[in-house]
């Protein structure tokens, strides 16, 4: 029994977190890619019509890996989380139904025609695909954050007799306490990874000094949206989330801002530090007194609860890696914030395309947004622990009763096999178009 | 409301075997049949610009499925685990091979994916039909042992199959010979349907051997179909019932049938777009036979201590099923209305359309 919810949980870790790579920059690249289009619409300068249309490649490889690895996850509900899906399917299986019925259709209607139907439509109808498709991809992230976010804070349900969730309240789906910071945060933090993206190929091109006009004009754009989207990720987004755990997951908040014990007096930030899962205490830690309860509340003094004041069984099972992936997403929005603020000083003052460090540094920052959003999401689901939904379902008690760990074994082992193919492809093919470059062939 | 949701994912369901239908067998064709590369190219165009937004109508399903019948889509989907699994892997393989082909102009590097789409497309095919032919067998409900249910009533599991490869074993396996029966038909019709998709979007220069490839097949899938019925009276003797209890089901067989007499007349029908009409008759009318025998039942129990599972036990709350009429129409809409539209912008044959690079 221990070890298929083991495997299980493993499978889906894997999967989602291998899926999670290609969505964010579907939806960040997205915005970009239709800002670019607006703007040659306006202007009717050509170099940003290449420059969409370059994007747009890399978008659809970035597109086909993000389809093949999410249909997998539609599916992983019903075969290693059975239960959990007789259970809950009946309120779920709403968002999820809906995010397929109302996005990706959408998405996918459109996307043939926005790549490969520039010549038969005019260029407005051609910025119309293109603006359907992103309002698909965004509508994806509305509906699954959804599902998500009455996983987090159930609403709107009635457990029947048999154990069943059922719906009672379609509205509170969408009007959920957690949903619309959720989803402001995780969309958010999509263009920031897609700025930083962007910011790179163009600080690639400009290093190289190859396809040079373009190398500019993607450092612009990525400098611009990172930097805006790095603050909104912090503030106001980042903070409400927080705030929200804290109200409805105290448990959660106390192991992911490694707070052991409850002082009376307001609570400390934890600045640095390594939880000490025998003492109950954090080592070598760096903290800045009442700071937390002043974020939190408003108020120096308030109390927050610490660890010490819940049961063994209610905290998330593994507090080090939650308190880690927490502390690790906020440095690295501070971080993001700071480069990026930075290379925007530098550009307003015409010395960043001469610039050769920042330059660098911003070419080889490319996976850390990455690494942010996928710690981000270990935040909201390792937090969530020992629930499947918070406080009414245990993870335990959603599995398959019938699939065996032999055949969870043997299921990860060919999904990991096939995402390295997977992942190996998508770089080859994305370093191949980068390589190539936006600039049009002259014959 | 439970008939109106099995209804909606019944469609939803042949609209995805008659739109993804097209391009999988546009791959088994391309398996077989395309030799020069102007032909392979062309084929995979054909396919590559659609597979997308038609196999969407699969995770539609999927999703309707979950939220209209959960205790279903839980005990069908963990006890189809490994086939679902493996199903899952061949889509991915044929979705890179059609995206991904026209990336390198290395004909050791298009090769590969043709293979991977022409390859997949088929095992796909074969699987889609086994799998019908498993839900129209039934399977072993509770998993049953000398009278004993080892198991909640609803859930089971099968191995790929069991030594004896019988449909009538106590505890018999996904690929058994009646379920392989079913694998072919939905083989040869799919690939029926996605020769006349080529004949109806390209200029390919196999065209007009692709009829005569119709007609043979067409003959083949006539002796399938007069088996397959004889042999699934030894498996489940009660399965006419519902057409003699309700005669106006007789339709979808008549569906089926007036799509089998057509495809006969192959070379003599002068529109393609008639012959592509024709095989989609094959799919509807195969598929809503099928449910309609069953009806109300969606899985039938082979043992006779579980009872099977129906649109009425394993369904969710009125209030649920109430609320998502209202989006599901309203999705319904937009939908055809993509659709509409998307077919209307790339119509014709594709030919010159670009796809990659
Ligand atoms: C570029 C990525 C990125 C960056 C820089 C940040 N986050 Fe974040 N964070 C995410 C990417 C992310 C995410 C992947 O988008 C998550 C997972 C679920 C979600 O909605 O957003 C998330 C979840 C998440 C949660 C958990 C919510 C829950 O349990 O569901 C909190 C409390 C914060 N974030 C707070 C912050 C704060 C205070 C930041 C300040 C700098 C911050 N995040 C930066
Ligand atoms: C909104 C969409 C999501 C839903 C509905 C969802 C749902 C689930 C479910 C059902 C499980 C398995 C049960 C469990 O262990 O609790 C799970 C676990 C997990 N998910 Fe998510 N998830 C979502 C998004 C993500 C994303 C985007 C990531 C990372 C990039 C992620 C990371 C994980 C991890 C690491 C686990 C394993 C946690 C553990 O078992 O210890 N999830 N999630
Ligand atoms: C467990 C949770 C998840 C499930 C069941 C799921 C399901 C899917 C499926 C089935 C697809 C392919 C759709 C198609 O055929 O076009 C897909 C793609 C997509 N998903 Fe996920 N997904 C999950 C997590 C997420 C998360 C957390 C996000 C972002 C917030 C997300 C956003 C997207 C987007 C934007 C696409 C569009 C295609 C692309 O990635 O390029 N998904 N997902």
């Amino acid at each position: 029994m221990e070890d298929m919810i083991f495997y299980d949980r493993l499978q889906f870790a894997f999967t989602i977190t291998f899926h999670y790579i290609f969505p964010q920059l579907t939806m960040g690249l997205s915005l970009i890619i239709v800002f670019l289009k607006w703007k040659y619409l306006r202007s009717n300068v050509e170099k940003y019509n290449n420059a969409a249309k370059f994007l747009m490649k890399i978008f659809a490889i970035n597109f086909t890996m993000g389809v093949v690895t999410g249909i997998p996850m539609e599916f992983q509900f019903g075969t290693n989380w059975a239960k959990f899906s007789e259970l809950t399917g009946g309120i779920i299986g709403q968002t999820l139904a809906m995010e397929g019925m109302f996005s990706f259709f959408l998405e996918s209607s459109f996307l043939a025609l926005f790549i490969f139907g520039e010549k038969l439509m005019g260029q407005k109808l051609h910025f119309l695909t293109g603006f359907l498709v992103f309002l698909g991809s965004w509508a994806s992230g509305w509906f699954i954050l959804a599902t998500n976010a009455w996983m987090q804070h159930p609403v709107g349900y009635e457990i029947l007799e048999n154990g069943k969730f059922v719906l009672n309240n379609f509205g509170a789906l969408f009007s959920n306490p957690w949903l619309l910071p959720a989803f402001l945060h995780n969309q958010m933090a999509s263009v920031v990874t897609s700025s930083f993206v962007v910011a790179a190929i163009g600080a690639f091109y400009v290093l190289r000094n190859k396809q040079v006009e373009y190398g500019k004009l993607f450092l612009k754009i990525g400098v611009i949206f990172g930097l805006v989207s790095s603050l909104l990720v912090a503030f106001p987004t980042g903070d409400w989330n927080a705030k929200n755990v804290a109200k409805y997951q105290p448990a959660a908040f106390a192991a992911m801002e490694g707070i052991f014990e409850t002082e009376n007096a307001g609570a400390e930030i934890v600045l640095i530090g390594q939880p000490n899962m025998v003492d109950k205490k954090l080592d070598n830690k760096i903290a800045v007194p009442n700071i937390l309860s002043f974020l939190t509340y408003q108020d120096w003094h308030k109390q927050i609860p610490g660890m010490d004041q819940f049961k063994e069984e209610e905290l998330p099972d593994n507090i080090p890696a939650l308190y880690y992936s927490y502390h690790i997403m906020v440095g690295l929005g501070t971080i993001f914030i700071g480069v990026m603020f930075l290379a925007l000083f530098f550009l307003w003052r015409r010395k960043l395309y001469n610039l050769k460090p920042l330059l660098w540094l911003i070419m080889f920052l490319v996976p850390f947004p990455y690494i942010a959003n996928i710690t981000g999401w270990y935040v909201a689901e390792l937090g969530r622990q020992p629930y499947l939904v918070y406080g009414l379902l245990k993870t335990s008690d959603g599995i398959s009763p019938t699939v065996s760990s032999g055949n969870t074994l043997f299921t990860l082992l060919g999904f990991v096999a096939l995402y390295m193919l997977l992942g190996l492809l998508f770089l080859v093919l994305v370093g191949k178009t980068i390589n190539e470059g936006p600039k049009p062939k002259t014959h | 409301m439970e008939i109106f949701w099995f209804i909606a994912i019944a469609i939803v369901l042949v609209m995805f075997f008659i739109l993804d239908g097209y391009d999988f067998g546009a791959g088994i064709i391309h398996l077989f049949f395309a030799k020069k590369e102007k032909d392979k190219e062309v084929i995979t165009k054909s396919a590559g610009l659609f597979w997308d937004s038609n196999e969407v109508w699969l995770v539609a399903a999927g999703g309707m499925l979950f939220m209209a019948f959960p205790t279903f889509y839980a005990s069908v989907f963990s006890g189809f685990y490994l086939p679902l699994i493996i199903v899952l892997w061949l889509i991915i393989f044929r979705a890179i091979g059609l995206e991904f082909r026209g990336q390198f102009k290395y004909q050791m590097w298009k090769d590969i994916w043709d293979k991977s789409f022409g390859v997949s497309s088929l095992l796909l095919a074969l699987f889609f039909g086994i799998a019908l032919g498993n839900i129209v067998r039934g399977v072993n409900l509770g998993i049953v042992k000398t009278g004993v249910s080892a198991h909640e009533p609803h859930y089971f599991f099968l191995p790929l199959w069991d030594s004896s490869f019988s449909p009538l074993s106590e505890n018999p396996g996904i690929i058994d010979w009646f379920t392989i029966i079913i694998g072919l038909i939905s083989v040869v019709t799919l690939a029926i349907h996605g020769a006349n998709w080529i004949i109806l979007k390209t200029n390919a220069s196999i065209n007009n051997k692709l009829k005569s490839v119709i007609f043979k097949l067409n003959i083949l899938l006539t002796l399938l179909t007069i088996f397959s019925i004889v042999v699934w009276q030894i498996v489940n003797p009660n399965s006419l019932d519902n057409f003699m209890n309700k005669p106006y089901l007789l339709v979808f067989p008549l569906i089926y049938f007036t799509g089998l007499l057509g495809t006969f007349f192959i070379r003599r029908i002068q529109k393609d777009s008639h012959a592509f009409l024709l095989s989609s008759l094959l799919i509807l009318g195969g598929i809503t036979s099928s449910l309609a025998s069953l009806f109300p039942v969606l899985l039938p129990s082979i043992n006779n201590v579980n009872p099977s599972l129906t649109i009425y036990n394993t369904t969710t709350s009125e209030y649920g099923l109430s609320v998502a009429l209202v989006w599901g129409i309203i999705g319904f809409i937009l939908l055809f209305g993509y659709m509409i539209i998307q077919k209307r912008l790339l119509k014709g044959k594709i030919d010159k359309m670009d796809y990659g690079h």
